[in-house]
Formats: C-alpha cells, sequence, structure tokens
C-alpha cells in the first residue's frame, strides 16, 4: 500500500493554471474557428465555380488551371518576388545602419528618432498618394531638377512598365525603415556595455564588433523584424492601389490586389480564392521550414 | 464624471436612429455618379424624391465603377444594404437578384405599366428574372462616340475629321502640334471600352454579335477581329502620351484643346455642357465612330435591396416612381448627356450630339451593351488584357488576338 500523501492524485495537468486557461478560450476558439476554420473554408471553396456567391459546385483544379495561365497573375508573383526581396534587404539594411548611427550616443537623438519613425504612423494609402506625386512628372521630382536647369533629366518610375515596381519599393521604405530602425535600436539597447568594453580592450574595430558580436547576439531582434517586414510584403496591397493602381498596362499589379479584384470586382469567389490558398501556399513553403529549424531543434 | 459622459454618448449613439420622424423616410441611395456633369444630374433625382417628402441621403463611392461596386456587393451581402443602388444595367446584379437579396417590383411596373413606356424593350429584358423586375432603368447610355476637339484640329491646321480614318491620318499633324491625338484614361475599363467600340465600328455588328452574344472564339481569333486589332494598335500610338487616369480627366484635355480627341460614352456630354462647350462649335461627336452610325443601348438602372423597415420599402416605391416620371426623366437626362429611357418625353431641349443619339435609336440601329452580354467575370479579364495592350508597345496585336480568343472561349 502506498502512503496516504500519494493518495491525493496529483491535479491534472489540464487544471493546471486554470484561470489563465480560462482566460485563453476566446482566443483559442477564435483561432480554430475564425483562422483556421476560414482558412479550410476558403481552400475547400477554391475547388468550386463559386462566382459572386459560394457555392458547393466543385469543379476539381479549373481555378488553378485558370489561375496559372494568367498573364496578370504570373506578372503579380514576379512583382512581389521583387519587391519582397529588395524591400528585406533594404530595410533590414538601411534600419540597422540607422539604429547603429542613432547608437552612437549623438545629440538630440530624440528628434533623429522621430523624424526616422514618423511615416511609420501614416497609413500606406497617404503615402502612396504622397509618392505618387513626388513621383509624378509633372510636379514632383523630374519637374523641379528640369527647372532647376537639366532639362533632359527623367525620372518617372510610375509611368515606366520595367521600373515602376521600384517606385512602389521607394515609397514602401520611406515608409517602413523607421520601425525597422526602431526596433534594430532597441535590440542595440539591450547589448550590454561590458560587451562594448570589452571588444575595445581587445582592440576589435569598431565594424568589426557589430558584424561578429553585435548582430549574432541580435538574432531574436531580426526573427521579430523578419516576421514583421514579411507579414508587410505578402499583404502589400493598399500602397500599389494608391500610387499606381496596379498600372502602367498592369505592371505594377500583385497578388493580393488580384484576389481582391477578383472576389469583389470580377465577382468571381472562386479564381480570389485559388489565387488567396496559393498565397498561403507560397507562404507556407517558407515559413515552415523555418519554423521546424527554428523551433524543431531545440526539442 | 467620466464614466456617465461616456454612458451618455453611448445613449445618444443608441436614440440617434430613432429620431427620423415616422412616414418620411430618409433613403440612403448609393452610385459613382462624381463628376460635375454626373453630380449635376443625380442632384435632380435627390431633388425630385425630396419634392415627395422623404428625404435622399446621398451615397456618392468616388473612383468609378470598378471601386464603387465591390463596396456596394459587399455591403448587400454583408447585411447592411442600402435602400437603392446603381449598377449598370445588365449583368452585374444577377446573381444578387438570384439569391433574392433584392426587392421585386413586378406589381408596380404593371400598376405603372413601365412596359408600355420604356424603349429600347431590351432596357426592361435586362431587369427581368424569370418574369419579374427587379430594377429601374434610368438612362440610356451609349459607348459609340469619338469627341473631337475643334479647337486642337484648327491649332494643328487640319480640318475636323468626320469618320476614324481621317482621324488616324490627322494623328501626326496633331503630333506636330503638341497635342495628344488620342485622349484615353489609365483605367482599364476605358482601354476595353475603347476597343469594344472599335469592333462594331471596324468590323460591323454582325461580328460584334458574333464574339460578344455568341461567345464565338473562331471569330474572335479571325481576320475580322484581326484588323479591329490593328485599328486598335494604331488607338493606343495615338494615346502612347496620355497620362491621366480618370475618363474625366482625359474628357477635359479634348475641352481644353489639349488632346485630339477620345473615345468614350455619351457621359462624356456632360463634361461639355459642364465647361459650356457648345455642339458643332467647340467640339464634335461621331457615333460609331463615323463608320457604322449604331450605338450601343446600355446605361444604369437602380436596384432596391430588401429592407426590414416598413416606412422605408414603401418609400423605395415612391423612389421608383419618382425616378421614371417624366419630368425627373427630362431633367435628369439633359444634365448626364444620356437618353430618357421613356419614349413619350419631350427632349427638344436636347443638344445636336443627343439629337443624333435619338435619331440612330429611332432607326433602330442599335446594338446591346456588352455589360448585358458578359459577366463581369470576363469584362474583367478583358480589362486585364487591354490595359496591358494599350500601355506595353512590346506587346504585338497578333499575340493580344490569341489572348482575347481564350477568354472569349473561356466566357459564360
Amino acid at each position: 500500500m502506498s502512503i496516504s500523501g500519494n493518495e491525493v492524485r496529483r491535479p491534472s495537468r489540464l487544471f493546471r493554471n486554470l484561470s489563465a486557461k480560462i482566460a485563453s478560450i476566446p482566443m483559442i476558439l477564435t483561432a480554430l474557428f475564425v483562422f483556421l476554420g476560414g482558412t479550410l473554408w476558403t481552400v475547400l471553396y477554391s475547388f468550386t465555380n463559386s462566382k459572386l456567391l459560394p457555392r458547393l459546385k466543385f469543379v476539381g483544379l479549373d481555378q488553378y488551371e485558370r489561375l496559372w495561365s494568367a498573364p496578370r497573375w504570373l506578372t503579380s508573383i514576379e512583382n512581389l518576388l521583387v519587391y519582397g526581396v529588395l524591400s528585406l534587404i533594404f530595410s533590414l539594411v538601411i534600419g540597422f545602419l540607422l539604429a547603429a548611427l542613432l547608437d552612437q550616443k549623438i545629440r538630440f537623438e530624440g528628434v533623429f528618432r522621430t523624424i526616422f519613425l514618423y511615416p511609420f504612423a501614416l497609413s500606406f494609402v497617404v503615402t502612396g498618394l504622397t509618392w505618387q506625386w513626388i513621383l509624378n512628372p509633372d510636379f514632383g521630382v523630374q519637374r523641379l531638377v528640369r527647372n532647376a536647369g537639366w532639362e533632359s533629366f527623367t525620372f518617372n518610375p510610375l509611368y515606366d512598365q520595367r521600373i515602376v515596381i521600384y517606385g512602389i519599393l521607394i515609397a514602401g521604405l520611406w515608409q517602413g525603415t523607421g520601425l525597422v530602425m526602431c526596433l534594430m535600436l532597441a535590440g542595440l539597447r539591450g547589448i550590454d556595455e561590458d560587451i562594448w568594453k570589452a571588444a575595445r580592450v581587445d582592440g576589435i574595430p569598431m565594424w568589426k564588433t557589430y558584424m561578429f558580436i553585435v548582430i549574432p547576439m541580435m538574432r531574436p531582434v531580426f526573427i521579430t523584424t523578419l516576421v514583421i517586414i514579411a507579414s508587410g510584403i505578402v499583404r502589400l496591397y493598399d500602397l500599389v492601389v494608391a500610387q499606381t493602381s496596379g498600372g502602367p498596362g498592369g505592371a505594377s499589379e500583385v497578388p493580393a490586389k488580384y484576389v481582391y479584384d477578383y472576389m469583389f470586382l470580377a465577382q468571381n469567389l472562386g479564381q480570389g480564392f485559388a489565387a488567396s490558398t496559393m498565397m498561403l501556399v507560397t507562404v507556407a513553403i517558407v515559413v515552415v521550414p523555418w519554423a521546424y529549424l527554428e523551433f524543431g531543434r531545440r526539442r | 464624471m467620466r464614466y456617465k459622459l461616456l454612458t451618455a454618448a453611448f445613449a445618444a449613439t443608441v436614440a440617434l436612429p430613432f429620431v427620423a420622424p415616422a412616414g418620411a423616410a430618409e433613403l440612403e441611395v448609393t452610385h459613382w455618379w462624381t463628376s460635375g456633369g454626373e453630380a449635376a444630374a443625380v442632384a435632380e433625382f435627390a431633388k425630385a424624391f425630396d419634392a415627395t417628402g422623404n428625404k435622399w441621403i446621398d451615397g456618392a463611392i468616388a473612383g468609378g465603377g470598378s471601386t464603387a461596386r465591390p463596396v456596394m456587393v459587399s455591403r448587400i451581402t454583408g447585411g447592411s444594404p442600402m435602400a437603392a443602388t446603381q449598377f449598370n444595367t445588365g449583368r452585374q446584379a444577377e446573381e444578387l437578384v438570384e439569391a433574392g437579396l433584392m426587392r421585386d417590383f413586378t406589381d408596380l411596373a404593371e400598376k405603372e405599366h413601365w412596359k408600355d413606356f420604356i424603349r429600347p424593350a431590351s432596357l426592361l429584358e435586362g431587369c427581368t428574372v424569370d418574369g419579374k423586375v427587379y430594377c429601374v432603368p434610368v438612362n440610356i447610355h451609349s459607348w459609340q462616340w469619338l469627341w473631337l476637339s475643334n479647337k486642337a484640329f484648327e491649332d494643328a491646321g487640319v480640318p475636323v475629321p468626320t469618320n476614324w480614318d481621317e482621324f488616324v491620318a490627322a494623328g501626326p499633324a496633331l503630333e506636330k502640334a503638341g497635342k495628344i491625338p488620342l485622349a484615353i484614361g489609365g483605367q482599364s475599363w476605358q482601354t476595353t471600352g475603347a476597343f469594344n467600340v472599335l469592333i462594331p465600328a471596324i468590323a460591323g455588328k454582325d461580328i460584334f454579335l458574333k464574339v460578344y452574344k455568341d461567345k464565338d472564339a473562331d471569330v474572335a481569333a479571325g481576320p475580322e477581329i484581326a484588323k479591329v486589332f490593328k485599328a486598335a494598335d494604331d488607338a493606343r500610338k495615338m494615346s502612347a502620351k496620355s497620362n491621366v487616369q480618370d475618363w474625366n480627366q482625359a474628357t477635359n484635355l479634348v475641352i481644353t484643346g489639349q488632346a485630339g480627341g477620345q473615345i468614350m460614352g455619351d457621359w462624356a456630354q456632360g463634361e461639355f455642357q459642364v465647361a459650356g462647350q457648345v455642339a458643332g462649335k467647340d467640339y464634335t461627336c461621331l457615333p460609331g465612330l463615323g463608320v457604322n452610325e449604331l450605338i450601343s443601348t446600355g446605361g444604369d438602372s437602380f436596384y432596391f435591396p430588401k429592407l426590414d423597415d416598413a416606412d422605408k420599402t414603401a418609400a423605395q416605391e415612391v423612389l421608383a416612381s419618382t425616378m421614371l416620371s417624366p419630368a425627373t426623366q427630362v431633367a435628369f437626362n439633359l444634365k448626364k448627356g444620356s437618353v430618357p429611357v421613356r419614349g413619350d418625353v419631350d427632349v427638344s431641349a436636347a443638344n445636336d450630339c443627343m439629337k443624333k443619339g435619338l435619331d440612330i435609336l429611332a432607326k433602330g440601329d442599335i446594338i446591346p451593351d456588352t455589360n448585358q452580354l458578359m459577366t463581369e467575370d470576363t469584362n474583367n479579364q478583358l480589362n486585364d488584357l487591354f490595359v496591358e495592350f494599350f500601355k506595353t508597345p512590346s506587346l504585338t496585336p497578333e499575340e493580344a488576338q490569341k489572348r482575347y480568343a481564350a477568354i472569349i472561349a473561356a466566357a459564360d
């Protein structure tokens, strides 16, 4: 027989931290039914020929075949790739450089921080409209330089199909790097002063300290930043609508716009769902291996 | 104290909807009429409806139909419908009607004998699903017009063209004089519209019907449509320097003489009118591009979503009758630049261009509007194609025609 103390069974794991668990029930339900349920529903209906209203009439992979033979969708994917890669690289590099410069104990740091972060307070629509004017050849930069005497100067990215996506990238970077800078600055401030002192005692040049000591230590900050930037890239929509509405001639279309246009404008839910499912798959292809490496290893 | 204020504020927002007096209802009406001429026209509706003791709440959505329709559709399907909403006459609201979200006006239509005075009959047919009437057509708009600026041609030293070929021939002279020969706004529906106007003008009415009504992909890939693509190629070369987005900005280029012409529906006429221009003197209009004088009978219709509120439901009927009443029809359409849907009203106040349209209508040289023949899905695919074609010089007419035929083959 066991002693009486062991008679009282340990409370089941289910009831530990009961109040916390009860408090998270709404979020769990939201995640299950709204996020997961909505996703499954969308994927299911992407195999139907739903038009304006959803209906369960299955057509197999028709919507996907049409999607991948649509020139507009292919342009969208290409644009997202270009925008995504460049925006990731540039916002990380510029954001980190600004943060490192601000971290040199300069005067008026608060003022600079505010200036750099300010664009982030503007919505993408306002950003897009502002940059539409700045990049307009008749009113913006081009006019300004030409008035200053350089008559042949040409800079009209929003009206040139080959470079329109860079015009959008400029606006996106202007809006987003401030936030990246702030996150990086917070990361830099989290580095112990003693590490800097030790590096200085060892005579390691400053750029080397940043490259090989500080940046590896800031890994968690980089990952948070990466997730924030990446989610911003995938849902790129309002900036394009405000700046070019996908033009000129559909050269700046992006996947999110394709989804919206086909769901609500073309009244073809099936096609929109197929496109959004493909967006989900793309994200999954990027995120799943990374999450596996990141979280799977620790076990 | 702060808490009390907050409570009061909440109470106020709850109480607000009950303030309106019973009997006279406020109806929210959504539409995308925001340019100068359009706003003047819609004000006529509001004035006439307010005169019945009800109140017109204007729900204008800026940015054109392609921006407005998604908002309207999601409000109706999302369960917060407006009292009345504009759609283009045709298939745009087809599924909303089939889903039972729109109100059936058959009784009112029979009582007021809509069938007897609405012409052409195709307009009311566009509103009819399974023998029941679901909408009120308010005007007849046609796309097949070429608007020319007399001033631009005077500056270029060439006579004002009388047909499309002369216009194309005058292109270089216009360009030399620093004008944009052809103004086309950057929005995709405008490029598709221009192409759809070129089809009956270049290839004729039969080809137009074979492609869009019978969805005959062989004809769409054939030599007749190839000629149309050739003409569209001319059009895109002439419009290469046109840097505006909205249709009324493009019309404004013609009004001010910066552009030679514009292919646009007769709603452009409202803009010339607001600018105080006189047809024949300041500007010239060529129906059917001066080649095949025919017009399409599209236009706008108002649909009335089902509502729970009894007062508002009653007022919907008043609004429907008001929109069709002879006086409102004339006042509205003269400002809008469109033709009244009633054949029995006095339109002697119409200007030269509108009279040309009325003559063609009386002769019966009409074609259905593309909105009546094709779904929004197909129209949207065509929009994607033509906006790319018009803005991408490297996309050849042959390649574009291949894609065009594929879209027609898949259309339903």
